[in-house]
């Protein structure tokens, strides 16, 4: 092997490569399937707008084996949450939970959707309203409108 | 000295674009049609010169000229000729000149094909396209210049971005810019419209094909970037709520209610206000990508241009022109009579349904995605908007939207009732049974795939529904020759539609695969679904710019070899970071995946491997509806419907 291959294959090898590494899994599938629901949910604190599921990053490796640690230990969900916030702040999680902090974030589409609607539908009314409401007909319109219905059909 | 061309032809595009955008509007206001027509050669020369200045710097990044810094920085001599000539949009510099370009093309268009318009329309129109063209050229010149030089120049350039180095960048960035820059001439139109104060049906048809054009664009540029993302980032995934690719999207939701909007307001003069609001507001949306992308505000992938001073620039021109447009609107938005009436269930109440339920999921991807932003500016507190609350704000919108597609297209003008849509029942039993036989076959899966294949299934056959009904309304008796005689207009709506479905049933499809993440040994084979993937081979190899090294797999399916797959990682020249090169095989509409991980002692690796099956729909979907965008362009309508133009033509018969 020539010296530079061999570097190559050097370099190659200690560079991390895939999102996931097979030695990281838990041996218990059931677990396993469930640090990966909770990695999807997880920020890669490093890396820009990935889950640690998709991240290549060393740190994402780390927060998946912490992951699977705790998972193993026996935590629920919510108590590994829980750890990461209290260990990197909110910024962890990438589904944002619901505060006072978030409240206009998670009420306003919700809010929109009503408004939308509710503008909508008093667009209708108020159309409505207009039409019937609009125009009673004038003197020379009555006159017009009863000469065509006094004529006699013609067929 | 070409490179100094470039940078004069620009110099003078953006005195050009000053005199574009005061004279011909002075000409509009004034009612002096000179002045307004001065408009159109303006437009063209400006087009010109933008094209010297990009074919300029195209030059230089062909012959690797390295005295100039932008070339130094994002090129390499050795680099393959696609990336020397596609490199060139790979950086922020680069990027804002094809911006600036496709502004340009859009004006010349304008000056071009609108010579039926009224002169103050078309000077107007293209005045406002002046300003923004001018806002941008100053931007490029005074804070991100591509012709800067170096002296002395270095001897080698620093080489692309890896990542970038695919044929998607030369595809993606264009088409993307040809979208959202494109919808700058529709809000063009409308600030005309308003400046002049003629909102009418003439506007909507006068719009439409631009805005038509533009969706095509951003629909394709759109799915194009997310089938990249696929391919090129090693995990299969296809769509990340990124705030870039949400700066994309947000145009493209509000572009699609405003294609559906201006026909209500073409057909029945209704929704008038509306629709101008929604030319506004889907370029002021364009113009916040921009932002958002350019000025480094978000850290995320694409974004590679830190810099305050470009943000606050651009920052600057996006207050000016949305607060400016809004203003103008507020100011004539009273003065416009309210069209042709209708009743809640119709054609035009369907159309507002599309638009609310678009406008609200625009108006979440907007929230989301600036919130955190807004939140760190504001409070310090920093917060992450992820995937989860895109998908938990966006699918119970898009639902009811989806379902109402099929019902909305049968639904009459102005009064209409239900019992066209009864028909209906059947394709939503079809899609009922696809999803039990699918939840038969797959013994179970996830409730929500299996409703999302049912969903995707009936607006598929919705919309074919909908072209069968309407050929057989003269009796069954050739029923295929009044088929092909539909008109392209009513084809265009299915296929578009059938795209939407298309792509759900994709979408619904990716809960179904199988994904293997594995260590195998030289000879050593893994199940994968109904495939085996055997290792047959390590190897390194070299390209013209990296080293490589291919791990190689043989698939098999139960009975025969079908195909060799060699995922790779390569480091390219200059960069640490190795890139992973994924290696796929197409079964049907479905692919096999293998991305390559770590590689231990030359013999064992690492691997990840996916059956995806029906994933090609996700992107073959959009195709789908950019295609019936384009059949719904080539209508007679709108091909036909020029008087002058066709008048001209009569008086000129030697033409």
């Amino acid at each position: 092997m020539r010296p530079f291959t061999a570097l190559f294959l050097l370099v190659m090898a200690i560079l991390p490569g895939l999102a996931v590494q097979p030695g990281e899994r838990l041996a218990d599938p059931a677990q396993e399937a469930r640090a990966r629901r909770l990695s999807l949910e997880l920020r890669c604190l490093v890396c820009q707008n990935q889950s640690i599921d998709d991240s290549d990053a060393v740190l994402a490796a780390d927060l998946r084996r912490l992951v699977r640690e705790r998972i193993a230990a026996g935590d629920s969900d919510r108590q590994i949450r829980d750890f990461l916030v209290a260990r990197y702040g909110e910024f962890v999680l990438l589904n944002p939970p619901f505060s006072e902090r978030t409240l206009l974030l998670w009420s306003l589409p919700a809010l929109a959707l009503l408004a939308g609607a509710g503008a909508v539908w008093t667009l209708f009314r108020r159309r409505r309203a207009a039409t019937l409401a609009a125009a009673p007909l004038s003197a020379e319109e009555e006159a017009a409108l009863r000469r065509l219905l006094d004529t006699p059909r013609q067929d | 000295m070409i490179v100094e061309t470039g940078h004069f032809a620009l110099a003078l595009a953006l005195a050009l674009a000053l005199f574009q955008a005061v004279v011909p509007l002075w000409g509009a206001l004034r009612g002096d049609g000179m002045l307004a027509r001065t408009a159109q050669p303006a437009a063209l020369a400006q087009f010109a010169l933008v094209t010297i200045a990009f074919l300029a710097l195209t030059q230089a990044y062909l012959a690797s000229d390295f005295s100039v810094r932008n070339v130094v920085e994002n090129s390499h001599s050795l680099k393959p000729v696609l990336y020397k000539w596609s490199g060139l949009w790979g950086n922020h510099e680069g990027s804002m000149l094809l911006w600036v370009l496709i502004l340009a093309l859009f004006g010349a268009g304008v000056a071009l094909l609108s010579r039926r318009l009224a002169d103050d329309m078309v000077g107007a129109t293209l005045a406002v396209q002046g300003m923004i063209a001018a806002a941008f050229l100053a931007f490029l010149l005074f804070t991100s210049n591509p012709f800067l030089r170096l002296d002395p120049a270095p001897i080698e350039g620093r080489g692309l971005n890896p990542v970038l180095q695919d044929p998607g960048l030369a595809i993606h960035p264009p088409l993307l810019y040809l979208g959202y820059v494109g919808f700058s001439i529709v809000f063009s139109f409308a600030a005309a419209a308003l400046l002049l104060g003629r909102v009418d049906a003439a506007f909507a048809r006068l719009v439409r094909p631009w805005t038509l054009a533009a969706w095509i664009a951003l629909t394709l540029g759109i799915a194009m970037g997310s089938y990249w993302a696929y391919y090129e980032l090693g995990w299969g995934g296809y769509w990340f709520w990124d705030p870039v690719e949400n700066a994309s999207l947000m145009p493209w939701l509000t572009g699609t209610a405003l294609l559906h909007s201006a026909i209500v307001m073409e057909k029945r003069e209704a929704l008038k206000t509306w629709t101008i609001l929604l030319a506004v507001i889907t370029f002021s949306l364009s113009l916040l990508g921009t932002f958002l992308v350019r000025s480094g505000v978000l850290t995320s992938v694409h974004a590679f241009a830190v810099d305050p001073e470009r943000g606050l620039f651009i920052l600057v021109i996006l207050v000016a022109f949305i607060g400016g447009s809004f203003v103008l609107y507020a100011l004539r938005a009273g003065a416009m009579e309210g069209g042709g009436l209708f009743a809640p269930l119709s054609r035009e109440g369907a159309l507002v349904f599309n638009n609310l339920f678009l406008s609200v999921t625009a108006l979440a991807v907007f929230v989301g995605t600036l919130y955190p932003l807004l939140l760190e500016a504001l409070t310090g507190a920093k917060i992450s908007v992820g995937p989860p609350f895109f998908n938990a704000a966006a699918v119970p919108l898009m639902v009811p939207l989806f379902l109402m597609i099929p019902i909305g297209q049968k639904l009459a003008w102005k009064r209409g009732t239900l019992a066209p849509s009864l028909r209906l029942w059947w394709c939503a039993a079809a899609g009922l049974a696809l999803a039990a036989l699918i939840a038969y076959a797959e013994r179970g899966g996830p409730v929500l795939a299996l409703l999302g294949a049912a969903l995707g299934a009936y607006l598929v056959l919705g919309a074919l529904d909908d072209l069968v009904e309407r050929a057989a309304r003269g009796g069954r008796a050739r029923i295929l020759g009044r088929l092909a005689g539909l008109p392209r207009s009513v084809v265009a709506m299915a296929l578009a539609h059938a795209g939407a479905g298309l792509m759900v049933l994709g979408i619904a499809a990716t809960a179904f695969e199988t994904e293997r993440i594995a260590s195998l040994r030289l000879g050593e084979r893994i199940a994968l679904g109904a495939y085996t993937l055997t290792l047959e081979g390590i190897a390194p190899y070299t390209g013209p710019n990296y080293s490589a090294l291919a791990a190689r797999f043989a698939l098999h399916d139960a009975t025969s070899r079908l195909a060799e797959l060699a995922p790779a990682k390569r480091v390219y020249l200059g960069r640490e970071m190795p890139t992973s090169e994924v290696a796929r095989y197409r079964h049907g509409l479905g692919e096999v995946y293998v991305a390559l991980g770590e590689v231990h002692e030359g013999s064992r690796v690492d691997i990840r491997a996916y059956d995806k099956p029906f994933v090609l729909l996700i992107w073959l979907g959009p195709v789908l509806m950019a295609f019936g965008g384009l059949l719904s362009l080539s209508d007679r309508r709108l091909r036909i419907g020029i008087p002058a133009r066709a008048r001209g033509l009569a008086t000129n018969p030697a033409e």
